[in-house]
């Protein structure tokens, strides 16, 4: 076999055999492209959580002030009466005021007790106001209680200001400073969860400021996009998909749903308020009102993912049914929309992890405004989460820029829980037929 | 098959056969006997329509009673088309339209007054894949009962459920597992589930669209010893492209082809002597 093989097949094996380390390499370089753009991708998807969660996750601890407080009877209860109305109106404020002057006696000058009193969080005095009205029996005793810390305390304590600046650059002075470094040495300064900030509406104090009332406020939103959508869109899907007759009429109306679905959503709040409330008068700021405006949002990507589901479901099934004697409610019902509601759910729930991350249409219809309560009804005023992001993410206090990752956070988290939702739905009830 | 000794006697032409339904009253182009006596269906003149194709073409045909009945022909020749207008599965594609009349025990069944469902409860219908509803087993043959209100307790379902099961010769494979999904089941499994899911509701006709051609020899035989069985007493309209099928299961055979019916008769006479040129080209295997 010295001769070489120049028969035609064997022509064709060494060509096929030179072709053969081409495409190899060509198979390695299409990889090593899919493999950096899945690396980009995740490389922006770590930055993202990495500046966030290490921005935000200070946003999930509060710092504390021990105090002992001296719950006097004659700047609570003067009158020695002991009503409630005059509990509730008493200047506990005064109590925080006596109780730093005596940890601090050597503060004397009017402008550094202002200083001094501005290490407690205004709303310190509630703690002590509940305290008393739980039990009257505290009045003309003393009691050691840890006080909610004032925000550039907070910071402070969290390790987020710079000592090392010019004093004019920092918001805090050396001499607070001092004071909050001899209350640490003290074991007097803590610094623990942050269950205020899960249990709070906003506020203007950084330090009270939670993000319950968004999420409330968002909960109440979704309740009514979904409880509207959801039915109505898988309503609309199944009549045209399973009932409606291929005419003009529903092809026009199946492109006006495409086209709605790609609308953008600020035109959706322009809509929702001169609609719901010019129109109809609903309250401003109102989470019915956003609910509806996103209803109108999600609904098309409803009705659309709804109709992949049906189309998804294979028509023998159908005919089964059909065959059967079953009528075509009752071939739908027990058949076709069983098969089709997972589809359906996880459309459903990917319209509204949208819904929840939507801010511009409900800023057109008032729910940016500053609401301090949380939210009792579908009506009362509200604000939701990816808004609150915005009202604090533009707040001058520097404490808020850690509140607004962690409101991001929470955002996100919920945004996770759904996805998670609808990918196990969708794993869980697939079916093979 | 197709020993034909006397081709010199068969028609070439479609045109000018003396109509074996003249005395009946209409006329008709097809060789051999479409009037039986006693028929449970009848289809006179019925034409079929998918939008502008006609794909059944002035179509007579009677359903004998307790019998089984091939229809057999090229592909595309309408034979699925016909079998679904004897219980208005065509109702379903929009584009569909029938002409002619079809009757039940002497109704019309394009009536107005004619409920589809009811209709569908007396002419079932078993498809060429087997198409289970992803359910258990039980569920499958449940379904037609309980939709049509046949029963009162749970005694009597379960009792359906049995003798249905028996008499599609599944229940001893399937009793030990009835909440099983009817999916998980094997092919010739399944097809026996949808027959049994037929004769649930108890039929008077079952329409079998070529009903084995997913199945294995073993699976075929089994469900072809059970057309036989249930022919005691069920009638049965079946779609066959295996002429040996057609051969084993059915008294009578009628050929279709281009949406006309060529010929019927006894299935015997018509694999043995075929009345009419393209018939026997069929059978002979010259084309189809
Ligand atoms: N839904 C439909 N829309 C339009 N035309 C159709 C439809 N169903 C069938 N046809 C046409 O009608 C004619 C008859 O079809 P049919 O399904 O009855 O044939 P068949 O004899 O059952 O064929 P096969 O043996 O391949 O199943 C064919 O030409 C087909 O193209
Ligand atoms: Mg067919």
């Amino acid at each position: 076999m010295s001769e070489p093989d120049l028969t035609p097949r064997a022509r064709t094996r060494d060509r096929v055999a030179a072709s053969l380390r081409r495409r190899y390499r060509a198979e390695r370089r299409f990889r090593a492209y899919g493999i950096g753009a899945v690396a980009i991708g995740l490389l922006f998807v770590v930055f993202v959580f990495y500046t966030i969660i290490s921005k935000g996750y200070p946003a999930f601890l509060q710092t504390y002030v021990q105090l002992d407080v001296d719950y006097s009877a004659e700047l609570l209860d003067p009158e020695g009466k002991r009503a409630t109305a005059d509990l509730e109106s008493a200047d506990y404020q005064a109590l925080i005021k006596a109780a730093l002057r005596e940890r601090f006696p050597e503060v004397t000058e009017r402008a550094e007790l202002r200083k001094l009193y501005a290490l407690i969080s205004s709303g310190a005095d509630l703690t002590l106001r509940n305290r008393v009205l739980s039990d009257p029996g505290r009045i003309g005793k003393r009691e050691s209680v840890w006080l909610l810390a004032k925000d550039q305390v907070d910071l402070l304590a969290k390790g987020e200001v710079d000592r090392s600046l010019p004093e004019s650059q920092r918001n805090i002075d050396d001499q607070a400073i001092g004071w909050v470094d001899r209350l640490r040495a003290e074991h007097r300064l803590e610094t623990r969860f942050n269950v205020a900030f899960f249990r709070n509406g906003d506020s203007r104090e950084p330090e009270q400021a939670g993000v319950w009332g968004a999420v409330v406020g968002s909960f109440f939103t979704l309740v009514v996009t979904l409880g509207l959508s959801f039915p109505i869109g898988v309503a609309a899907a199944v009549y045209l998909e399973e009932f409606a007759k291929r005419s003009r009429f529903t092809d026009l109306i199946e492109v006006n749903i495409n086209n709605l679905a790609a609308v953008p959503s600020i035109v959706f709040g322009l809509l929702g308020l001169a609609m719901f409330i010019q129109f109809f008068g609903l309250p401003r700021s109102a989470p019915l009102v956003g609910g509806l405006v996103l209803t109108l949002m999600t609904l098309p990507t409803i009705i659309i993912t709804s109709r992949a589901a049906l189309k998804a479901v294979p028509p023998s099934i159908r005919e089964a049914a059909l065959g059967m004697g079953a009528s075509r409610v009752q071939t739908m019902l027990h058949h076709v929309l069983p098969l089709a509601m997972p589809g359906m759910l996880t459309g459903a729930i990917i319209g509204m992890a949208r819904a929840l991350g939507e801010s511009a249409p409900l800023l057109m219809i008032g729910m940016v405004a500053f609401v301090a309560d949380v939210p009792k009804s579908l009506s009362s005023a509200a604000t939701v989460l990816p808004v609150q992001v915005y009202l604090w993410s533009s707040s001058p206090e520097r404490a808020f820029v850690e509140r607004t990752s962690g409101a991001i956070i929470v955002l996100l988290a919920f945004l996770l829980i759904m996805n998670a939702a609808a990918v196990f739905l969708r794993s869980r009830f697939e079916r093979r037929w | 098959m197709g020993d034909n000794t006397s081709s010199a006697a068969v028609r070439t032409s479609l045109t000018a056969v003396p109509a074996s339904g003249a005395q009946a009253g209409f006329t008709t182009r097809t060789v051999g006997e479409v009037v039986v006596p006693n028929p449970v269906m009848s289809a006179r003149a019925v034409n079929v329509y998918y939008g502008d194709k006609h794909a059944i073409k002035d179509v007579s045909l009677d359903i004998g009673r307790n019998a089984v009945i091939a229809l057999i022909g090229p592909s595309g020749c309408g034979k699925s088309t016909f079998l679904r207008s004897l219980n208005r599965m065509n109702d379903t594609i929009e584009a569909a339209r029938i002409t002619g009349s079809i009757t039940l025990d002497g109704e019309d069944i394009y009536d107005r007054q004619q409920d589809v469902v009811q209709l569908r409860a007396r002419v079932g219908m078993v498809f060429q894949k087997p198409n289970p509803f992803p359910k258990s087993i039980y569920e499958n043959i449940a379904y037609g009962p309980r939709i049509h209100g046949l029963v009162a307790s749970r005694a009597d379902l379960d009792e359906i459920v049995q003798t249905s099961l028996q008499k599609a010769g599944l229940w001893e494979e399937v009793k030990d597992r009835l909440d099983h999904s009817g999916t998980s089941l094997s092919g010739g499994q399944q097809q026996r589930l949808c027959i049994a899911r037929a004769i649930a509701v108890d039929p008077e006709v079952i329409l079998m669209d070529e009903p084995c051609s997913a199945l294995d020899p073993i699976a075929t035989a089994r469900i072809e010893d059970l057309i036989d069985e249930l022919r005691q007493n069920y009638t049965i309209v079946i779609v066959t492209h295996n002429m040996q099928q057609a051969a084993r299961v059915s008294q009578r055979t009628a050929y279709f082809h281009l949406g006309d019916l060529i010929e019927v008769g006894p299935t015997e006479q018509i694999f043995t002597n075929p009345g009419h040129k393209l018939t026997e080209d069929y059978i002979t295997g010259r084309f189809g």
